[in-house]
Formats: C-alpha cells, structure tokens, sequence
C-alpha cells in the first residue's frame, strides 16, 4: 500500500460519520427543522450499535439498531418541536444533553470490552483496479451508505414529487400546508431520517472508526456535522466535498507533525475550524446562491390552521 | 535513591497522632476518590478506581470508599472536594494535577482530613500528601523492545501534551531504544488530548503511514492499539493491560497499578500513622507494573525482563550520563544521574529525538 | 388519538406561572421512575439531588459560585436569541474574556493598586466583545451562518488558550507544568461574605440581569430587539437596521460572557488554566431557554442548573449514583419546561382521528 493510497484511505474513514450525519441533518433542515441534537443522537447510535453487536455478535445488526435507535431517539425532539411546536434550538441542545447521559448509563456495562468490527467488503472486479479499487470499492458497509445516501438524497430533492415536496415546506409551509401537504408528518419522516443518518454515524464511531465503547466517543462530531450542512449551503453534493475537505485537512495537520514541522501543533489542531469558518464566508459571500438554497422556514415552528 | 517512600515531614506527627482517636473509635474510615474523567475511560480515571475497588477488597468492612468522576479543573474541582471533606471522608485522593491548588486550599480549612494528591508538587499543609509513579521506568524497556522488534526502524509516539511528564517518557524511550539500535527513530505526533479515540487513531495511522511499525502512546484510549491490530503492526498498552483490544498486537502495556499506594494510605489513617510525603514510585514498589511481554521472540522478551529486574534492584537507572540535549550540548556528564527536580521539570529533547518540542 | 394546539388568544397567565412548576413537577416524576429501575430509594435521590444542597451555607455559596457565570452568560445569549442572533460561541468568548482579563496580572505580575481589578474586568469584557464580533461580521458582512462561525471559534480558543498556559505564559517557578503563575491579592475578586467563597461575580450577574430587564421592557432598544426577532421586516419597516442590531446583541453578549471568564478566573480560579470552564458557554444556552430568555427568569433557572451539578454530586456520594444521571435529569428539565411552555400560548386538545370530517387537510 502505497503512502498517499493510506492517507486518503485515514481521510475517507474520518470523514464518513461526518458525511453520514451531516446528509441526514441536510433533509432535515431542508424540511425547515433545525436539529442541533445530532451529537445526542449520534452518540445514541453508537452506543446502540455497539450493545447489540455485542448482544447478537452481528456487527451489521448492531449497525441497523444503530440507526433504528438514532431514529426513535429523534422522536423525542419530533414530538415537542413538531407537536408541541417548542423552540428547535432550545429542543435540540436538550436532545444532546440527555443523549450524552442516557448512552453514558446504557454503557456502562460495555466499558473496556473490545468491540466487533465492521469488516470492509471488497466488490469482486472493482476492487482488484489498482489504487481506487482498495480505495472506493474495499471498504465497510457503512461507507458505500454514506455515498449512496448522499446520490439518493440529491435525486429524491431534486427530481422526485417527494422530494420537491419536502422542499416545498421546508421553503414556505403555509403554501405547502394550502396546497395540501401534510406539513407536519413530512417534517416527521424528515427528522427521523436525520435521527436515523446520525444513528448510523454513531454506529460507524463504534463498529468501525475505533471499535469500542466510550463515554462521549462522539467527541464534538455531530457539531462539526452540523457546521458541514451550513457550509454545503444544503447541496448533498457539496456535504460530500465539504466531509472529505474536513476529514484531510484534520489528517493533513497530523502528517505534518509527523514529518517534524515546527509549527505549535495548537495552532495544526485549530487548522480544520479555521479553514472552515473561511471557507464559509468565501461561499456565503454570493448571498442570491445562499438565500436560493436556505430553507426559508429553517427553525421556525408550524402549527396547522384547522 | 529514588525512593521517598516513609520519609516524613516531621512536624505532621504531631497532627497525625490526634487523629488517631478516630481509629481508635473502630468507626469505619472512609476513602474518597475524586476523578478527573469518566470512571469508562479505560485509563487513567479507570485506573485509580481499580486502585479503589483495591482498597473495598482488601479493607473490606472496615473501610468505606465513595467517589466523583468526571470533575472538571477548576472551581468544581474545589467544590467538590470540600464537599467530600464536609462528608465525613477521612482521606480524600485527588487523581488529576489541575486539582493541586484546589486541593491545597481545602486542605487548610479541614486540618483534621489527610489529603493525597496525585502528580503535584504543592505541599502548603501538613495533612497533604503528594505521590505519582515513575512510569518513565516502563518507556525505557519499551524502548528496548521497540528497537529490537522494528523492522523499518521508526517508532510513532502519539503524545498528549508538551508537558515534563510526557516529554519524559519521550526521552526515556529514545534512549531505551537507542541502546539496542543507535539509529533509531521516533516520530511524534502531539493529539492534544488526553482522550478522543479517533483522533488517536487517526493519529496512530499517519504514524504507520510515515513508516512507523511499531506505536506507543502516552494518551488514554485503546484506539491506537486496535489500529494497530488492523494494519498489522505491533503496539504497546498505556496505564491499563489492552491485551484484550490487541491479542496480536500488544507486546507489553505500562500498567498504573495505584492499589498499593491507595491501601497502604488507607491503612495509614486506620492506624493513625499516617503522615505527610512525597511519594514518587516506580517499579521497585509496584506502583508500575509491565504486563506480560507477549507477541515477541523469547530473547527480547529476556532482555526485557532483564531490565525490569535491574530497574526494580536499583542496579540501572534510565537517566544515566552521558546524556546531551537535543541540541548536542551536555545535560548529563558520563555517570551522572537525572535528579528528581530535573526530570520533574523536563522540557527539553535529548540527542537523537527528530523534531521540535512544541512550546 | 391525535394531539391538537390551539391558539390562545393572549398567553395565559396562569399557565405562565404553573408551567415552570408542571415542569419540574414532571422532572421529578421521571426521576423517580429512573432511582426506582436503578434501585434507588426514590425519595432519597430526588433529597439528594434538590435539596441537601440547600441545606448548607457553605453549599449555597457553590451554588452561587456556580450558577453567577451561567446567569451572565445567559442573560447576554437572551439578548442574541431574542433578536434571532444565534450566538453558540460563549463558550469562546467566556475564554478570550479571561485571557484579555488575564494579561495584566499574568504580564505585569507587580500591578497593584484599585486600577488593578477595573481594568481587568474592562480588558475581560472587551476580549470577549472581540471575539463575538468575528461571528457577526461575518454574518452582517458576508452572510456567514453565526452558528456555524461562532462555534468554530470555541475549539480556536480553546487551543489558543492551551498553547498560551503551555507556552508564553506559563508560570516560570511551575516546573513547566501548564498553568500562569497566581493572581496576587489585588488582582482577585473579593469575596463578599465571610462565610463561603461567593466573589463579586454574582453580584455583578444579578445586577446586569436587572439592569438589562430593566432596559428590554423600559427603552426604545429593548423595543427594537423584540420586534425585530419576532418579524424582521415589519423591524425594517419601522427603521430598525438588522445588522447593527446584530452587531450590537453580539458585542454585549460577547462583553458579558467576558466578563464571566474573567471573573470566574479572577475570583474562583485564580490562575489560568488549559481548561477554566466546565463548558458554561454551552450550558448558559440551557439557561437562557430555561428562562425564557427573560433575564429575571434567568436568574432563577442559573440557579436551578447549578443546583442539578450540586445534586448530581450529592447523589453519587450519598447513594453511588453515576454522574451521568445529572445529565439526563438536565435533558429532562429541558424539555418538560420546552413542553409545558406551549401551555401557555396554545390550548392542546385531544381528538380521535376518526372523529375528524374527512375533507380536512391535515
């Protein structure tokens, strides 16, 4: 295996709980809700994940348990900011805390217990061309997910009814709501699906990323999730890019220390946040392509007129 | 020399003699622990609570433990402590340096409860006790290993933090490492954490990629090993056996055993001898232990025993003379050994570490 | 069965005051359901956890020391929420806050004199205004999401701070360990009673938060930023700037979580440290949502916060309950007051679907 073959395989394991997370929050917020509970649900996932490839010695179980808990856990956000029409913001740093304890409590019977991992799955052909065969097509399950999910999401918002429907209440949900959407159950399968995608991430952090279970192993992911879905100014296409721009610059500034560069390694560490917030404003200067994909309702709340 | 073990400050007497009543009562002592992290992280924290359960263990019914995880440095760390003091704890260890002028304050306001804090060096009252472990001992013998079981003859050291206790271990293994193979390298990467899986583990693969076969680590989590594992390179354990994470892969672990330390204080107080130290241990006492050297052919694993032996004898000391600095100029002259303060206060490379020390 | 709002007319007052208590009424409730599956005496765990802390002077001065620099955050986020500025940064700014603050006695260690303090809270409240105004001149600027920028921030300051205390400003007889040196006497906050620790920096939350409750419900400002968080362009239409406004909710909110560090720094730690906040920033956020970004209720949801941190101590010493506890208690909490809130603006009705006439559109 060739040098820039493994770092750019470091990149893309780094970067596919980002990507996953972040293509969830993305059809959430393109529904109109904020979600700031990712970390809560992601860390949910993991635990999740990791007790029931314990308890069924199935990794792959523990994956889909992982997004299935993610998903009822986001239901607890649903309920209150869509039935109860409480404030997202407020709803979803609530989802976080209680996400952190309740996974801390589950876990405890799990810590210092090796974990069982994903293993890659090599597609027969594909992977044997030489360097992107070991690349794109020998990798875990949970990456082929986070590429198919991102082309799936992309088509669904942008060449299906659903699709455009989503988007239509995520744009103006008293047009959507007139025209006779189901604003809020659409918002319902939008916020589990986040939950799910997050779930899923989660399960990566424990089943691939570091097989094992720790208390707050999601450490600040499901934030720099969240920072991704802004930053691709909701464009599935740019979550991916922006992922993998996350993930390298964060190994980049490993590789340079390795290498002996004198540089404060604070100052490495604070590379991928600043890089982040500037490449944030080079995008957001243009504000018509900013304000065309900003779902108008993003956060706000709807109560159906009956 | 090493050892300060039952070197006592001789006006503690006095006041440890008046809290024998307490003993004398046949009232349960109670031990309270206070953690810096959680209970779960597998290291550090981890470590001082199996240092606690020790002490329930052995003591059993004469003996009470509670504890507090996760006590953020700080005004917490104050708070916390005076709580356990008003609690009717009898002892109080404080795990994490960020507690030493916490602990030193409330240590004045309760003269009658025995403090004992973990890698300080504040010592304002009489009824505070500082210890820590000389875990440098075990990164020499991993050294050792390391040169001899490397193939491309680079190491990758993930470290945590630019402070003397890690730039310690760094030097101590260069120079185990260097004894066997005066070429060896050692690549390092600063995580600047102390506890984040996947950041050392990504940590761990840049290593490997840049050529390293063998990783050590002086940060908390069982990552690096696993990576290890996975890429088919061998790795060393830190503060707790990680054998289970890598049955193929650990070659030995430096393992904080601090349920020695934690009984024979607890005792202490029961017996109403206990008095004020400055404890810095090492093999000798069994306050760090190697784990079992697996995976390696059997001549390194005997060198490595060998040397363990002569650290716990006293016969061999890593910070020997002659040793230069990074930057070719003496620190140690031939013979010359490392005082405590120096090594206490390391913050430097010596000769034949790459890189810079961050500042 | 289907749950259906419906509009108040006006919010209803008694469920203004009922609700909070519903609430933790609730909160309760849950706890005990959790002691009971966790083994736990029901009634010792909820003492425990809200009220041996009370019971003590001592413990009511940690409660103070605790819940100050949640207030002062909170009641400056109050600010930026309520006028749609969604600063999640404090957390940065409670930071650079107390390094600013921090210079003079760390540079000048020999500084004494009445200047001393002034000039370190002003410095504080000043490296905190700095670091919010990043965020929103980007925003105001450039258009930058807030959340976004200001929470990038937080981890640049935190490694800003680390590398200070490892490097240029560590304490040069702390055997290299990362910390400064110590603050001397004039550069400490004092304490204000003889009997616990509390210093000036709750007294200085209380008196913002009146202060600020004062100017939101008495002056044209505090006008300003109601109407132009509830209806952006009716605010534009009566000659409200947006951005200025944003300008302005982020430095005061930026100053005042400054002033938090500062003061945390100066009265409660005494030094700086790699790590000097247990994550208030983020936490004020809670707070300000608790209190329904009214600074007097503020003051009462800090405080009830910081009892949950008390709590959850005394519950893991008296009854060897994890810590994790407290965190789902404060999840709770959060979400039954987030609930109960929407009792005081809608009527909720119970209906069963089939009863509901075919052709509506739901």
């Amino acid at each position: 295996m060739g040098i820039l073959e493994a770092v750019l395989l470091t990149i893309i394991t780094a970067a596919t709980p980002l990507l996953l997370a972040a293509i969830g929050e993305l059809v959430t917020e393109r529904s109109g809700v904020l979600n700031l509970g990712v970390e809560g649900m992601m860390i949910i996932g993991a635990i999740a994940g990791f007790a029931f490839a314990q308890m069924t010695g199935n990794p792959y179980l523990g994956t889909l348990a992982g997004a299935i808990l993610g998903a009822l856990f986001s239901l607890f956000f649903g309920f209150l900011v869509l039935t109860l029409v409480t404030n997202q913001y407020a709803t979803g740093l609530a989802l976080t805390i209680l996400g952190l304890g309740l996974s801390g409590l589950w876990g405890e019977a799990y810590i210092g217990v090796p974990g069982i991992k994903l293993q890659p799955v090599a597609i027969p052909l594909l992977s044997e061309i030489p360097f992107f065969g070991p690349l794109f097509f020998k990798q875990d399950i949970l990456f082929y997910i986070s590429i198919g999910l991102v082309c799936a999401v992309s088509y669904f918002l942008f060449r299906t009814n659903a699709g455009l429907k989503l988007r239509a209440v995520g744009d103006n949900h008293h047009s959507a709501h007139a025209l006779g959407v189901n604003v809020i159950a659409v918002r319902y399968m939008a916020v589990m699906f986040g939950g799910a995608c997050a779930g899923l991430a989660g399960a990566h952090l424990s089943l691939v990323y570091t097989p094992q279970w720790v208390e707050n192993m999601s450490a600040g992911r499901g934030w720099i999730a969240l920072a991704l879905v802004v930053f691709a100014s909701w464009r599935p296409y740019r979550v991916l890019s922006g992922a993998y721009l996350f993930g390298a610059v964060g190994i980049a500034q490993l590789h340079a220390q390795a290498l002996g560069i004198g540089i404060p390694s604070q100052f490495l560490s604070a590379l991928p946040y600043i890089a982040t917030v500037v490449v944030l404003v080079l995008i957001s200067r243009n504000r018509r392509l900013t304000l065309i994909n900003t779902p108008a309702t993003l956060g706000k709340g709807f109560v159906p007129d009956r | 020399m090493n050892t300060f073990l039952g070197i006592a400050a001789a006006f503690a007497v006095g006041l440890a003699a008046t809290s024998t009543a307490l003993a004398a009562s046949h009232e349960k002592v109670k031990a309270c622990f206070i953690y810096v992290g959680p209970v779960g992280d597998f290291g550090w924290s981890y470590q001082h609570d199996q240092g606690r359960l020790d002490v329930e263990e052995v003591l059993g019914d004469a003996v009470e433990t509670a504890y507090l995880e996760s006590v953020p440095e700080g005004a917490d760390a104050e708070r916390a402590i005076e709580r356990f003091a008003r609690s009717s704890c009898n002892i109080i260890f404080t795990t994490s340096f960020g507690y030493m002028d916490a602990t030193n304050k409330v240590a004045g306001r309760f003269p009658d409860v025995k403090f004992e804090h973990a890698t300080g060096y504040k010592r304002d009252h009489p009824n505070i006790s500082t210890y820590n472990s000389k875990f440098y001992q075990g990164r020499y013998i991993q050294g050792q290993i390391a040169a001899k079981m490397s193939e491309s003859g680079i190491a990758g050291y993930i470290a945590s933090f630019p402070i003397p206790e890690v730039v310690m271990g760094i030097n101590a293994f260069i120079l185990g490492a260097q004894s066997v193979n005066p070429d060896f390298q050692v690549k390092i990467v600063w995580a600047n954490t102390w506890f984040d899986p996947g950041k050392e583990s990504d940590a761990a693969k840049t290593l490997i990629d840049q050529g390293a076969d063998i990783i050590t680590q002086h940060t908390d989590s069982t990552g690096p090993m696993q990576v290890a594992a996975e890429r088919g390179v061998k790795a060393f354990g830190q503060a707790s056996d990680m054998i289970k994470f890598g049955p193929e892969t650990q070659l030995t672990s430096i393992i904080d055993d601090w349920g020695p330390y934690y009984i024979e204080r607890v005792k202490a107080v029961m017996e109403g001898t206990w008095e004020q130290v400055d404890i810095w241990a090492g093999m000798a006492e069994g306050h760090v232990v190697m784990a079992p050297y697996t995976n390696m052919p059997e001549d390194v694993a005997a060198m490595a025993e060998e040397t363990e032996q002569k650290i716990i004898s006293g016969e061999f000391e890593s910070f020997t003379g002659p040793i230069n600095k990074q930057d070719g100029t003496q620190w140690l002259a031939e013979g010359e050994k490392a005082t405590e303060e120096q090594l206490l206060g390391m913050n430097f490379y010596i000769e034949g570490v790459d890189g810079t020390l961050p500042e | 069965m289907r749950i259906e709002l419906q509009r108040r007319d006006a919010p209803s007052r008694r469920m203004s005051l009922l609700s909070p208590l519903i609430a933790l009424a609730l909160t309760m409730l849950t706890g005990c359901i959790i002691f009971l599956v966790l083994g736990v005496d029901p009634i010792a765990g909820i003492y425990a956890f809200f009220v041996e802390p009370l019971t003590e002077t001592w413990s009511l001065h940690e409660l103070a020391i605790k819940a100050a620099p949640l207030i002062l955050i909170a009641i400056g986020l109050s600010i930026c929420f309520r006028s749609s500025n969604w600063n999640i940064g404090a957390e940065g700014q409670f930071i650079t806050g107390a390094i600013a603050g921090s210079a003079i006695p760390i540079l000048m260690p020999e500084a004494s004199g009445a200047w001393v303090l002034p000039a370190m809270l002003v410095l504080g409240m000043l490296g905190g205004a700095a670091w919010a105004a990043i965020p929103a001149f980007c925003k105001t600027r450039f258009n930058a999401n807030e959340i976004l920028t200001s929470l990038m921030l937080v981890y640049v300051a935190q490694l800003f701070l680390d590398w200070l205390v490892r490097g240029p400003w560590r304490n040069p007889e702390g055997f290299n360990f990362p910390e400064s040196r110590t603050f001397s006497a004039g550069q400490i906050l004092p304490e204000i009673l003889d009997s616990g620790r509390t210093h000036y920096g709750a007294v200085f939350a209380v008196v913002l938060a009146v202060i600020l409750w004062l100017s939101l419900t008495k002056t044209v400002k505090g006008f300003e930023i109601r109407v132009i968080g509830q209806a952006r362009r009716a605010g534009a239409f009566a000659g409200f700037d947006a951005n200025r406004l944003t300008i302005f909710a982020f430095l005061l909110s930026g100053a005042l979580a400054g002033l938090a560090g500062i003061s945390e720094v100066s009265g409660a730690i005494q030094q700086l440290r790699p790590s000097i906040s247990p994550g208030y920033g983020f936490t004020a956020i809670i707070v300000a949502f608790l209190g329904r970004l009214n600074p007097l209720g503020i003051i009462v949801a800090g405080t009830v916060l910081a009892l949950t941190y008390l709590g959850s101590e005394a519950a893991q010493i008296m009854l060897g309950i994890s810590d994790k506890i407290g965190r789902v208690f404060q999840g709770l909490l959060l979400f039954y007051v987030l609930s109960c809130d929407t009792l005081i603006h809608y009527r909720i009705r119970f209906a069963a679907i089939d009863r509901r006439p075919s052709k509506e559109i739901a």
